[in-house]
């Protein structure tokens, strides 16, 4: 089910008090974070998010078409291995 | 048989049936169309007078997206999400489920038909294997 529209959207609020500070001065900084569960506001458009992927941290640059996704469809979890054929 | 927009040909059915026919209509929409302009519901698609048909052509114009235009949308959404490098885009890209189903077993719909799967040994049978998937 998705979210009640009443709520607004979800973002961590340790993230955006950051993005919304980086905005006010104009600066580009990247900014590491876990919440992968943070909706991506159209503030966020222009920066550069390192989200975690339960390992490393997956740098993203957030373009106007990623507003209304979450940030961690964009760091994936897991990796893709296939039988028989290597790269060797 | 009536021609409803150039392309679609509803058969010899009751019209709510028939508009089925047309990509981007399903039992509601067609229920909806046919109590919108009052038509008899009871009525044959061949039976349609032409003055309904045109009648029918310029709601769907208006007020609904279908057939190509339909295509059209859906396939530039899904291009959206792989472009953005979404985890539903590269779903899409790989052709498989793309809303959490599992792959284990099934999802036979995206993935296709079986393929079997084993380890391939040597080097000249792995790069035989590798021009072979290439394809």
């Amino acid at each position: 089910m998705s979210r009640s529209i009443k709520k607004g959207p979800y973002v961590d609020e340790k993230l955006y008090t950051k993005v919304s500070k980086m905005n006010e001065g104009g600066r580009k900084q990247v900014i590491k974070t876990w919440s992968r569960r943070s909706m991506i506001l159209p503030d966020f458009v222009g920066h550069t998010l390192a989200v975690h992927n339960g390992k490393v941290f997956i740098n993203v640059f957030v373009t106007e078409n990623m507003v209304g996704h979450k940030l961690g469809e964009f760091a994936v979890t897991r990796s893709f291995k296939s039988h028989g054929i290597s790269n060797k | 048989m009536p021609r409803i927009m150039g392309i679609d040909i509803p058969g010899r059915k009751r019209i709510g049936y028939s508009l089925r026919y047309i990509y981007g209509i399903g039992p509601a929409r067609a229920e909806e169309i046919i109590t919108k302009l009052g038509i008899d519901p009871a009525l044959r698609a061949d039976d349609l007078s032409s003055e309904q048909i045109t009648a029918i052509a310029g709601l769907l114009q208006e007020q609904y997206t279908v057939e190509g235009d339909l295509r059209r949308e859906t396939q530039s959404n899904i291009r959206r999400l792989i472009s953005i490098g979404s985890y539903r885009g590269m779903r899409h890209r790989r052709g498989l489920p793309v809303r959490g189903q599992r792959t284990k077993t099934n999802a036979r719909t995206r993935k296709g038909g079986k393929r079997t799967i084993g380890s391939v040994r040597g080097k000249e049978a792995r790069a035989a294997a590798k021009a072979a998937l290439k394809k």
